[in-house]
């Protein structure tokens, strides 16, 4: 049933600074839920079971839009929705797999408006664009009326749908360092169908390799996999500093086993999860070797 | 497809407000305020409405601005029904707090016909069978004017006009004859374009 939403209320700043003073502000009853372009929140609303009574409308702060391209990387203000990160031209050629988690999201109708920051907050482990914002090591800048902070992604998730957040903190930014030169990116959703699915297993894979092909840099990161998203840490171990082999491979994938933590539930099982997860994983590897055999 | 009623079109008074229910709307505890004066431009007429601020775009349209020719399918943005322009982009006025749409531009399905000429795009669904029950059509044509706004002249390969209708199914139409009318309505302004 839909949630009666007359009853609700919403706040709606003119500034950033009259949004942080509103998320400080209790007055003695719950805090306000911030809401961006409410694309999973309202799917919450229209099942009945709304997250909040008093909600706080982020969508017209202009100082939360726009992305900054720098030297190192790109700063994407929180209200980035996928369809400027798909459309930028900049984010396509130096962050080919966050353009290409942005085109996945739902559709045109939900790119439109969904905002990066909605996704990360939002915290679902099958949330599309954070194994790419974690595979490439992104800091999550929030700000609250007590100052600001900047967190690793890799930092962020301490639970399933917990944030390293205090309550009153607003996530106002993202930066996403560019990958070094020559290292390889693949971004890879596997769902029920091609649009509009939410994932079975979704992954973001960054690999810089020394000329001798053994790997120097390597991020291995997961979603749909376990309670949060997360970076296959001992596989990455197994692949930093190994030649190129079918058998390096293999290593990886065993190591990917026990690295992740999958479950059957309403999307999928246990084992389809890993299997496909360690298919992913070894075609990536794959992909990245042969640009070693052909040198 | 039908045509759009003329009386849905271009209403020029302004949207009143629907007479308060009997029993006013539960407010929260807290006190925030239960009601906002929306007003925002649809259709290219200037509308205003009290509403509650989360009420749902969609309802507003349907509810207090009558216009029902945006439908309501899954009621979470999977179907593409309710698909609006917001500002030019496609959205699922579903998923749309009415607050959010204050000062903004809005295009439904009525807005796509002058008077009664139906719209080249209208014309083409009709032409090439590509409406059968109706009522994705609303949607399908709302984001396929987003897709041909975004083409600008360009007639949009199979492949792109598919990814563009991701967001809209259709149970009827096995979507081909989607995909040829919106082609073949971008191959038209290709041609007038050049003319």
């Amino acid at each position: 049933m839909r949630s009666a939403v007359s009853t609700l209320g919403l706040v709606r700043p003119k500034t950033l600074n009259d949004a942080l003073r509103a998320m400080a502000a209790t007055n003695g009853g719950p805090r306000l839920t911030p809401i961006a372009g409410g694309t999973d929140l309202y799917v919450s609303l229209n099942a009945g079971s709304p997250p909040g009574t008093r909600y706080l409308d982020l969508w017209g702060l202009r100082e939360l839009r726009g992305v900054r391209v720098g030297r190192a990387g790109v700063t994407l203000g929180a209200l980035t929705t996928f369809r400027d990160i798909r459309d930028h031209v900049v984010i396509r050629k130096r962050l080919p797999s966050l353009a290409a988690a942005a085109a996945e999201v739902g559709a045109w109708q939900i790119q439109n408006r969904a905002t990066i920051a909605g996704n990360i907050a939002n915290a679902s482990p099958a949330g599309d664009s954070l194994p790419v914002l974690l595979a490439h090591d992104a800091v999550v800048h929030v700000r609250s009326v007590r100052g600001d902070r900047a967190i690793a992604f890799s930092d962020l998730y301490t639970g399933y749908r917990a944030l390293a957040m205090a309550p009153d903190e607003l996530i106002v930014a993202v930066e996403i360092p560019f990958p070094a030169a020559g290292a390889r990116m693949a971004f890879r959703k596997v769902g029920t169908r091609r649009a509009q699915s939410i994932s079975k297993v979704v992954f973001c894979g960054v690999l810089h390799a020394r000329r001798d092909g053994r790997p120097d840099h390597v991020r291995l990161a997961w979603g749909s996999v376990a309670p949060v998203t997360l970076r296959a840490r001992d596989a990455e171990l197994s692949l930093l500093g190994a030649l190129p082999s079918p058998g390096a491979r293999d290593s990886a994938r065993a190591a990917l086993t026990d690295d992740i933590a999958p479950i059957d539930d309403i999307r999928s099982t246990r084992d389809y999860r890993v299997t496909v997860a360690g298919n992913l994983l070894d075609r990536f590897l794959q992909w990245t070797d042969e640009r070693y055999r052909q040198n | 497809m039908k045509r759009a009623p003329a009386t849905a079109k271009r209403v020029k008074r302004e949207a009143t407000a629907r007479p308060e229910p009997s029993v006013a709307p539960r407010r929260p505890r807290n006190g925030a305020a239960a009601r906002m004066t929306l007003e925002l431009v649809v259709n290219g007429t200037r509308r205003r409405a009290s509403v509650p601020p989360m009420k749902r775009l969609l309802d507003v349209l349907r509810e207090e601005l009558a216009l029902p020719g945006t439908k309501e399918g899954c009621g979470e943005g999977e179907c593409g029904a309710c698909t609006v322009l917001i500002d030019g982009r496609s959205a699922c006025a579903c998923l749309v707090p009415a607050a959010q749409a204050h000062g903004a531009r809005v295009v439904t399905v009525e807005g796509l016909a002058r008077g009664a000429r139906l719209s080249a795009l209208q014309q083409a669904f009709i032409d090439m069978g590509a409406a059968q029950c109706g009522i994705c059509t609303p949607g399908m044509l709302v984001t396929s004017m987003e897709l041909l706004q975004r083409c600008a002249g360009r007639v949009p390969g199979e492949d792109e006009v598919r990814e563009a209708l991701a967001g809209n199914l259709c149970r009827c139409t096995g979507y081909q004859k989607i995909v040829d009318a919106v082609r073949e309505v971008a191959r038209q302004r290709k041609r007038g374009a050049r003319a």
